[in-house]
């Protein structure tokens, strides 16, 4: 194995199915549901997957729904900003973790 | 590849991607005997002369192109809608209105059908030389068909080239101050948008609310339909599509994507396309090939009849692109 991640793997998700197939159906038609048109678009849905697969930094992710966000409609603009809505909640989460800091160290320094 | 050969073996494929399935073999996979339909349609491509250099073309039109229909194809194209009686009849380019018979076919034509359309890329219409084009299309209730891929300035550009956007929203606002695509008016204004890569269109219901109100919030604009339309791998696309290592993937997606359903109201059944010299193909995509209409090379002047019911259809690999998801019409 040269790399852990080969594009060609993505279409193989479905495979995940082999093993515990009633689980797989399940969490699959649960897929295809939250992203049918709701409340949001698609396009929207699709806006949010692509900050949220660069949150959790999942490369099968990022290529599907780059490609997803681009036939739903969306821009290069439109897909940046989706992205740095994800930066700024990942560097939030850490910066606001610091008021922990800020509390321990305040209890135990004189 | 600069230029695709038509093939003739049932399981070759016009791009040589090995897992490409030939589009006559998968139609027999199905079951599928595409045939002809009544034919309703005239659609006529006046030439490949045009202003813009668009990268998703399929048939390399540009402003050094010196295809453009003569006079006389032109009077051999009226003759023929004044004998068969066409229930549309689709004007397409290049830039239609750079060819120098344009007003002629327009006045021509236009009693001879119901529908009379013009496809325009919204930036040629806008040429000074094109005042009175403006009112012969108002007068002839000349159905206009604009090119509009996307709502973002640098995506539409991308494909259609630099200081293009701006224009065509002028031109679509002045089309709407003279009445095209507003409400209770009976000019009727479309938009065609085309993905500006090798990807697919979304769909065109979602596509077209979208659009809508977007234009109208922005730029206060209305039209009647939008058409969203994946591109054809020929022409300057097909050789971005190998420039840019995209080809096998996008034709591979537009195969996978296969829908039978679409192949009851796929154009090629009801429709003749004639090019800029005057031969006769089952749709304007195949002129890219000189794939002719029942596998012959025949000019207009030649056609004694339409091609009718269970007449057969040239095809290729490229008709992936009108059977993909939703389709193409």
């Amino acid at each position: 194995m040269d790399t852990y991640y080969h594009p060609k793997d993505l279409p193989k998700f479905a495979e995940m199915s082999e093993g515990a197939p009633e689980l797989a159906e399940k969490f699959f038609a649960y897929y295809a549901a939250v992203f049918a048109e709701g409340e949001l678009t698609q396009r929207e849905k699709s806006l949010i997957a692509l900050a949220v697969a660069h949150a959790v930094q999942c490369p099968y992710c990022i290529d599907a729904y780059t490609q997803d966000c681009l036939e739903k409609g969306s821009n290069i603009n439109e897909m940046t900003e989706a992205i740095h809505v994800a930066t700024a909640i990942r560097g939030g989460a850490s910066l606001v973790h610091g008021v922990q800091m800020r509390n321990i160290a305040g209890k135990i320094s004189l | 590849m600069a230029h695709l050969q038509a093939v003739h073996n049932v399981n070759s494929n016009i791009y040589q991607v090995s897992n490409l399935k030939s589009f006559r073999n998968n139609l027999a996979i199905h079951g599928i005997d595409l045939t002809r339909k009544k034919c309703t349609t005239l659609q006529v491509n006046v030439g490949q002369l045009c202003n813009q250099r668009c990268k998703h073309c399929h048939l390399d039109a540009g402003p050094l192109r010196k295809e453009i229909m003569n006079e006389k194809t032109a009077s051999e194209v009226i003759k023929l809608a004044g004998r068969f009686r066409f229930e549309t009849i689709d004007i397409t380019g290049g830039a239609p209105e750079m060819n120098p018979h344009i007003k002629m076919l327009i006045s021509e034509l236009a009693p001879l059908t119901s529908t009379l359309l013009l496809r325009s890329n919204l930036t040629a219409i806008a040429a000074e030389n094109q005042k009175n084009l403006l009112d012969l299309l108002t007068d002839n209730k000349v159905t206009i068909t604009a090119s509009l891929p996307s709502l973002n300035e640098a995506q539409s550009e991308a494909q259609r080239g630099e200081n293009t956007f701006a224009s065509s929203i002028r031109m679509l606002r002045k089309l709407n101050a003279i009445g095209y695509g507003r409400p209770d008016s009976d000019l009727e204004l479309n938009l065609v948008s085309n993905p500006a890569g090798a990807f697919l269109p979304t769909s065109q219901e979602q596509a077209e609310k979208r659009f809508r109100r977007v234009l109208a919030d922005k730029w206060d604009i209305t039209f009647d339909n939008l058409y969203v339309f994946a591109n054809v791998p020929l022409g300057r696309f097909l050789a971005w599509l190998e420039s840019s290592g995209n080809l096998e993937n996008y034709i591979l997606k537009l195969a996978e994507q296969f829908n039978p359903c679409t192949l009851e109201g796929i154009m090629c059944r009801s429709l003749v396309s004639v090019s800029w010299d005057g031969y006769l193909f089952d749709c304007d995509f195949n002129q890219s090939l000189q794939l002719y209409m029942g596998g012959r090379k025949k000019h207009v002047s030649e056609l004694q009849d339409l091609p009718g019911p269970g007449d057969s259809i040239a095809v290729a690999e490229h008709c992936y692109t009108c059977t993909a998801g939703s389709g193409f019409t």
